[in-house]
């Protein structure tokens, strides 16, 4: 089970014959994602480990019209086409692995994106697993185990460390997602807050976040106000970063005094939600948490 | 990236949004050439790229031409929160009937751009907005229609103004909201806008900031953002830069090294936790390749209060074969020969594990133990 992706999900990869489409397309295969097509304009009637590659989408879902979700890995300057494209096809999920995408662009396949239904996860992220069933991302594979605990991330290398602590405590992950580095991108913590509450195998939260933006303060506004059902523990990064450059009074502004990691753990603390002090930690707050 | 002054007036300019009369000088003759060729009272107002000039002395104004020269010599070479000044910009001093405020940037819980108006402008703008939180206008944009002439006479009228000064005022907005798109902007401001005793709308001051991402798309600002001479970066900065590398010079002795910014920031955290002190921060990014790597370290490796790297990879789409490959080669390119401490875990790690290990480099699983580890080297020098 887990959300938004599982055994059932049938992927195209766009960007497939570049160096990290096709490093990761085998790793994504060995570990059980069912790969149907790759997609790269010029490479039609190729094969990637044994996976046939086409120059457009609509020709991939033509011969193969089971695939419900992609995975892009093309570079930033062509990412808005490509995305479009999957859009376009009807693809149900669209992870982004992309990063230094333009901010233009993506608030370009945002609205589109929610016009037609489109789950996109990411610009920069490192995708989304539902550990024993289907990896729809770059994470490194042996970190993750079938379990109770799912991960809302903005980080991608700190997922990983996390999601380690979380199996090396025997409480393992029901999916992690990582919502993606950039200002602007498809899911927010809210948004997957509420899909977890609705899955019967996330049996707690983890929520990790960083300086910068509110989200996590308005993650903490909506555990408080629905009284969210599960456990949550947070590690926020940056605590000690220094005041990073603003953007023009404008920036400021938006944000209110949002922004720091200290208005993040307060806003959260004064969710209830308990704070990591580590990374490490939050496997030890949860395990205490689900076993009490 | 941001722009200087100069060159967002010029970028208004060709919008058709007045600014006052001026022009650029680099030297005091200079600026006393040009403010001849104005009327009196000018301002001299301090290019640099950061906020706060006004305040740090960097904006005088003259009512003659001694003392344009005077305020010129000034200013030109001033030292404004670690940015040295270059040039100046004079200009014709607007006579203020009233200051406002406009601003375009990006929203990111709307996921669109937000444009923000006040009819109080000027240097206290954030702390109105939070005080007073009725005088600021708030107006995201909806992505489907873009921001049109009806949406700009509606913030007008919010401001309150009315008839034919509502009209010029919106059409200085929707231009703005040009720029923004045409140029893949993140914030176009105009703080203050002024309208002057003789009823005229002119832009004071004006700010862009362009969306780094997009900068593939602008070379003739990318290029300016690698000029030393008027970077905002220092040279350190701007050396990882060139690599793809996100560097932040700090105060400590403990070199960081690590891939993506969460991960980066919660080693600087931990570091600190044990009681240690970093000297960067440094993010290698997403699939960083051996050269890559070499170059974080030698950049890294040239802060001489360095005594102990602490590199932190957890491997994705970055291979921790291509992280031990660079850390090899840095070790002989520059012959590098402090301790180091290495916390590699993740794709390929046996692979990285091995060839580390081979040249008698020793490497942790635990980032605690590794952070722990470096702050004891850093404080006692190797057990």
């Amino acid at each position: 089970m887990g959300i938004i992706v599982n055994r059932n999900t049938k992927v195209i990869v766009q960007g497939i014959t570049g160096t990290q489409g096709r490093f990761h397309t085998k790793a994504m295969l060995e570990y059980g994602t069912k790969i149907v097509a790759g997609v790269t304009p010029g490479k039609g009637g190729t094969k990637i480990h044994g996976i046939p590659v086409y120059d457009t989408m609509a020709e991939a879902i033509e011969k193969h019209e089971e695939a419900n979700a992609s995975i892009i890995f093309v570079p930033a300057p062509f990412a808005l086409d490509a995305t479009l494209e999957a859009i376009e096809s009807k693809m149900e999920t669209i992870v982004i692995i992309t990063e230094h995408i333009p901010i233009k662009d993506s608030i370009q396949i945002m609205h589109l994106a929610k016009e037609n239904n489109t789950t996109i996860i990411g610009p920069n992220t490192p995708g989304i697993i539902t550990p024993g069933e289907c990896k729809l991302g770059i994470m490194p594979a042996h970190v993750f185990q079938q379990g109770m605990v799912g991960i809302i991330s903005r980080s991608g290398t700190l997922t990983y460390e996390i999601a380690n602590s979380l199996t090396q405590a025997q409480l393992g992950q029901s999916t992690c997602l990582g919502l993606g580095g950039d200002p602007i991108v498809g899911l927010n913590f809210i948004d997957v807050l509420e899909m977890f509450e609705k899955d019967p195998h996330t049996k707690a939260v983890a929520l990790i976040g960083e300086i910068g933006g509110n989200l996590e303060e308005l993650a903490a506004k909506y555990i408080q106000e629905v009284n969210y059902p599960k456990p949550v523990a947070a590690f926020i990064a940056g605590r000690t970063a220094p005041p990073g450059k603003r953007m023009g009074h404008a920036g400021a502004i938006v944000m209110g005094k949002a922004g720091t990691a200290q208005t993040k753990i307060e806003a959260l603390k004064a969710a209830g939600v308990e704070i990591a002090e580590k990374p490490g930690d939050i496997a030890k707050i949860l395990a205490q948490k689900l076993r009490t | 990236m941001k722009l200087f002054e100069y060159e967002a007036k010029r970028i208004f300019t060709n919008y058709g949004i007045p600014i006052p009369r001026g022009e650029l000088a680099t030297s005091p003759e200079e600026a006393c050439r040009i403010a001849s060729r104005l009327n009196f009272p000018i301002a001299i107002k301090a290019q640099v790229l950061v906020s706060g000039r006004g305040k740090a002395g960097g904006i005088l104004f003259a009512k003659c031409p001694s003392e344009v020269k005077e305020s010129a010599a000034r200013i030109l070479g001033m030292n404004i929160k670690g940015l040295k000044v270059e040039s100046v910009w004079v200009e014709e001093k607007l006579p203020v009937k009233s200051e406002l405020f406009f601003s375009i940037t990006i929203d990111r819980v709307k996921k669109g751009y937000i444009a923000l108006s006040s009819s109080v402008g000027g240097i206290d703008i954030e702390e109105i907005a939070e005080k007073t939180p009725e005088k600021l206008v708030k107006f995201p944009i909806n992505p489907k229609y873009g921001f049109r002439s009806f949406h700009a006479r509606q913030i007008a009228s919010k401001i309150g103004y009315t008839g034919a000064k509502q009209t010029q005022l919106a059409s200085i907005f929707q231009s703005l909201y040009s720029i923004i798109e045409d140029l893949d902007a993140e914030l176009v401001e105009m703080n203050p806008l002024v309208e002057t005793t003789t009823g005229e709308f002119i832009a004071a001051d004006a700010r862009i900031i362009i969306d780094d991402n997009a900068l593939f798309r602008h070379p003739e600002y990318k290029k300016r953002l690698f000029e030393a001479k008027t970077s905002e970066f220092s040279r350190e900065e701007l050396k990882a830069l060139e690599k793809g590398l996100a560097y932040v010079k700090l105060e400590g002795n403990i070199g960081i090294i690590g891939n993506g910014a969460g991960l980066v920031m919660a080693t600087l955290d931990a570091v600190q936790h044990y009681g240690g002190q970093p000297a960067n921060f440094l993010d290698v990014g997403g699939g960083a390749s051996a050269e890559r790597i070499t170059a974080a370290l030698e950049i890294v490796a040239s802060d001489p209060k360095v005594n102990v790297i602490f590199i932190n990879i957890l491997g994705g789409i970055t291979r921790c074969d291509e992280v031990a490959k660079g850390i090899i080669n840095a070790k002989e390119k520059v012959g590098y020969d402090k301790p180091m401490v290495i916390r590699l875990v993740g794709t390929n790690e046996e692979e990285g594990k091995r060839v580390l290990s081979e040249a008698g480099i020793h490497v942790l699983e635990s980032m605690e133990e590794a952070a722990e580890k470096a702050v004891q080297i850093s404080q006692r020098g190797l057990p």
